[in-house]
C-alpha cells in the first residue's frame, strides 16, 4: 500500500509539473508584487510608470542602472538591489509579454 | 503495513506539522491533488481588505477552477492608506470609499455577513445571518481588533466622543468634523500604540496631516502626541525634518509636542482628559488608538496563538497557520517581520494565492519567495516620502550545536527611506494609492 501510494505521488507530481511548464509561476508572482505601485498587470493609473509591454532588454538594463545608481530614482534603487540578475530577466520576460 | 490513505494523511500531518510545509505538501497534499479529484475546491476568505480582496482576485486569475467565497461585513471598501488626508481636508471620504461591485463579479460567492464561529475540524464557518459555509481552505483577513479594555474608561459611551480612526470609515469622518469644530488655540491630543501596530508611520503622518489643516485654519492650535514607544517608531529622521520644516518643531512656537514613553492608560470623555503614567493631558479633540491584536476571527479559529496570544504565526511560503491546517492568515493579523502595511497585505494575499494554486495542482509552493514593501507618508499638503524594502525567505536553520534559527523574511541590503520629502513622491503616493486600490478591488482602468 505504501509503495503504491508513493507511485501515485510521483504520478501526481509529474502531471502537475507537466501542466506547469507553460507558465513561469515564479515570474508571475514576482511581477504581481510590482502591481501595488505600477498597477495591475503593470498598467499604471497614475504618475508611476507602467511596466506592461516594455522590451525585455530595456527592462533589464534599467533595473541594472537603478541598482548601480547610474539611473537616479526615488524608490527603484532600493527594489533593484533586492533582486538577482536572473530575476531581472524573468521579470523582463514577463512584462514584455503583456500587451 | 495496513495504512489506508486517511491514516497516512493523519500520521504525516502529525509528524511534519505545518512548519515543514515542503514535506507536508510533498506527502499529504499531492495525493489529494484536488485538481485531479474533480470535486469542487472551496476557498472561503473572511475579510475583503487589502489582503483578502487581493487574494480572492489572484486566486481566480491564477486558477479559475477554485471556488472562491468572500464573507465581508461592510457594504463598501474604505481605505486606511491616505485616510489621514481626510483629516487634513485634502481628501474626501468619497475619494477613499469604493464599491465592492467589481470584486463581487470576480468571485463565485459574496456573503455580506459577520463570522461568529469557526470549526477547523469540520471545516465550516457560521455567520451571524445563520449561514453555515464549508471550506477546503479558509483565509482569515480581518485586519486588527482594537483592545479598548486596555485603556480605562474607553467604553462604548466614551467611544462616541473619542475616536481612534484606525479603521477608516465613519470614525475618520467624525474625527475630521471634530477638528473642524475645534476652536483656534485648541489642543488635539493623539496617541501612538506600542509597536507592532497597523501602519507604523501612520500616527506620525497623522500629526503632519492634522498640522497641515491647523496651520492653515487654526494656527494657534497645538498637537500633543502621546507615544507609547520610547521613540518615533518609523521614518524618524524624515518626520522630525518635516515637523521642523513645516510646523515649527524645536522652537517655542512648535505646533507639535512629542512625548515618548507616554502610553495612554485612561480616558475621560466628560473632562476630555487622557491619563498616562505621568500626568493627565487635556484636549479639545482626543484621538486615542488603543493597543491592538489580530482580528477576532483569528481567535475563533485558534490561530491567534503566538506566545502572548496577540498575533498569528504563519508559514511564510503559504501564510498557512503554523498550528491549524488549511487555515491561512493574511496582512495585519500575522506575526511576521513585515511592517503591517497595505502594500504588504496586498502582497501576502498574492503569496497565499500562489501557494494555494500550487498545492491545488499537486505542486509545492515556491520554496524561496521574494516580496516587497513600499510605503509612502505625507509630510505636508504637497510633499511625501517613502520606505521600500525587498524581503527574501530564509528557511529554518539548525546549527551543529542544535540551535535553531527560525524561518524568516530577510530584509535585503539597499532598502530604506527617502533622502528627503518631495513633491514628486507626493505624486507617486497618489499613484500608489490608485494602483493598489485597482489591484486589490479589480477596479476598471
Amino acid at each position: 500500500m505504501k509503495k503504491s501510494l508513493a507511485i501515485t505521488l510521483l504520478l501526481a507530481g509529474a502531471l502537475g509539473a507537466a501542466s506547469a511548464q507553460a507558465i513561469d509561476t515564479k515570474a508571475r508572482f514576482m511581477a504581481a508584487n510590482c502591481a501595488y505601485c505600477h498597477g495591475p498587470d503593470g498598467k499604471s493609473r497614475g504618475a508611476i510608470p507602467s511596466l506592461a509591454g516594455l522590451e525585455k532588454k530595456y527592462f533589464v538594463d534599467q533595473m541594472k542602472a537603478f541598482r548601480d545608481g547610474s539611473r537616479p530614482a526615488t524608490v527603484m534603487q532600493k527594489h533593484a538591489m533586492g533582486y538577482t540578475d536572473a530575476e531581472f530577466e524573468q521579470l523582463g520576460a514577463w512584462f514584455s509579454a503583456i500587451k | 503495513m495496513a495504512f489506508d490513505r486517511r491514516e497516512f494523511l493523519k500520521v504525516s500531518a502529525g509528524v511534519t506539522g505545518a512548519a515543514s510545509l515542503g514535506a507536508l505538501t510533498g506527502c499529504a497534499s499531492a495525493p489529494k491533488s484536488p485538481a485531479l479529484s474533480g470535486a469542487p475546491y472551496k476557498v472561503v476568505i473572511v475579510g475583503a481588505g487589502f489582503g483578502g480582496a487581493t487574494c480572492a482576485r489572484y486566486l481566480k486569475m491564477w486558477e479559475p477552477k477554485i471556488e472562491v467565497t468572500i464573507i465581508e461585513p461592510n457594504a463598501d471598501f474604505v481605505s486606511c492608506p491616505t485616510s489621514n488626508g481626510v483629516l487634513a481636508g485634502l481628501t474626501k471620504m468619497e475619494d477613499i470609499t469604493f464599491t465592492y461591485d467589481h470584486l463581487k463579479k470576480a468571485v463565485n460567492n459574496w456573503v455580506q455577513d459577520t463570522v461568529t464561529s469557526i470549526d477547523t475540524n469540520g471545516r465550516t464557518v457560521k455567520t451571524a445571518g445563520g449561514k453555515t459555509i464549508s471550506y477546503d481552505r479558509l483565509i482569515l483577513a480581518g485586519g486588527i481588533e482594537l483592545m479598548f479594555d486596555k485603556v480605562k474608561g474607553y467604553d462604548a459611551e466614551a467611544q462616541k466622543t473619542i475616536m481612534h480612526a484606525w479603521k477608516a470609515g465613519p470614525q475618520t469622518a467624525t474625527l475630521r468634523k471634530q477638528l473642524e469644530a475645534m476652536p483656534d488655540g485648541g489642543v488635539f491630543v493623539m496617541s501612538v500604540p506600542m509597536a507592532p501596530y497597523r501602519c507604523p508611520p501612520g500616527p506620525y503622518e497623522r500629526a503632519c496631516q492634522v498640522a497641515t489643516y491647523l496651520k492653515a485654519a487654526k494656527p494657534k492650535s497645538k498637537i500633543i502626541i502621546l507615544d507609547g514607544n520610547p521613540d518615533i517608531a518609523s521614518k524618524k529622521g524624515l518626520f522630525l525634518a518635516a515637523w521642523t520644516k513645516h510646523y515649527g518643531y524645536g522652537t517655542p512656537n512648535s505646533m507639535i509636542e512629542y512625548r515618548p514613553n507616554n502610553m495612554p492608560r485612561s480616558v475621560d470623555p466628560v473632562k476630555m482628559m487622557v491619563g498616562t503614567e505621568f500626568d493627565d493631558v487635556k484636549g479639545d479633540v482626543i484621538n486615542v488608538v488603543p493597543p491592538m491584536r489580530a482580528a477576532t476571527i483569528c481567535q475563533l479559529a485558534n490561530v491567534r496563538n503566538d506566545s502572548s496570544g496577540t498575533w498569528c504565526p504563519i508559514d511564510y511560503r503559504s501564510f498557512e497557520s503554523l498550528t491549524v491546517k488549511n487555515v491561512h492568515i493574511l496582512g495585519d493579523s500575522t506575526l511576521t517581520n513585515f511592517p503591517k502595511s497595505g502594500s504588504v497585505a496586498n502582497n501576502t494575499g498574492k503569496m497565499a494565492a500562489a501557494a494555494i494554486v500550487e498545492m491545488y495542482n499537486g505542486r509545492d509552493p515556491d520554496s524561496a519567495p521574494v516580496v516587497t514593501n513600499t510605503c509612502y507618508s505625507a509630510a505636508s499638503a504637497s510633499t511625501a516620502f517613502h520606505v521600500a524594502t525587498v524581503f527574501r525567505y530564509a528557511p529554518e536553520k539548525k546549527a551543529d550545536d542544535g540551535k535553531i534559527t527560525p524561518a524568516a523574511m530577510i530584509a535585503q541590503k539597499g532598502g530604506g527611506v527617502s533622502k528627503e520629502e518631495s513633491e514628486l513622491e507626493f505624486a507617486y503616493m497618489e499613484s500608489w494609492a490608485k494602483n493598489v486600490w485597482a489591484d486589490t478591488l479589480g477596479l476598471p482602468g
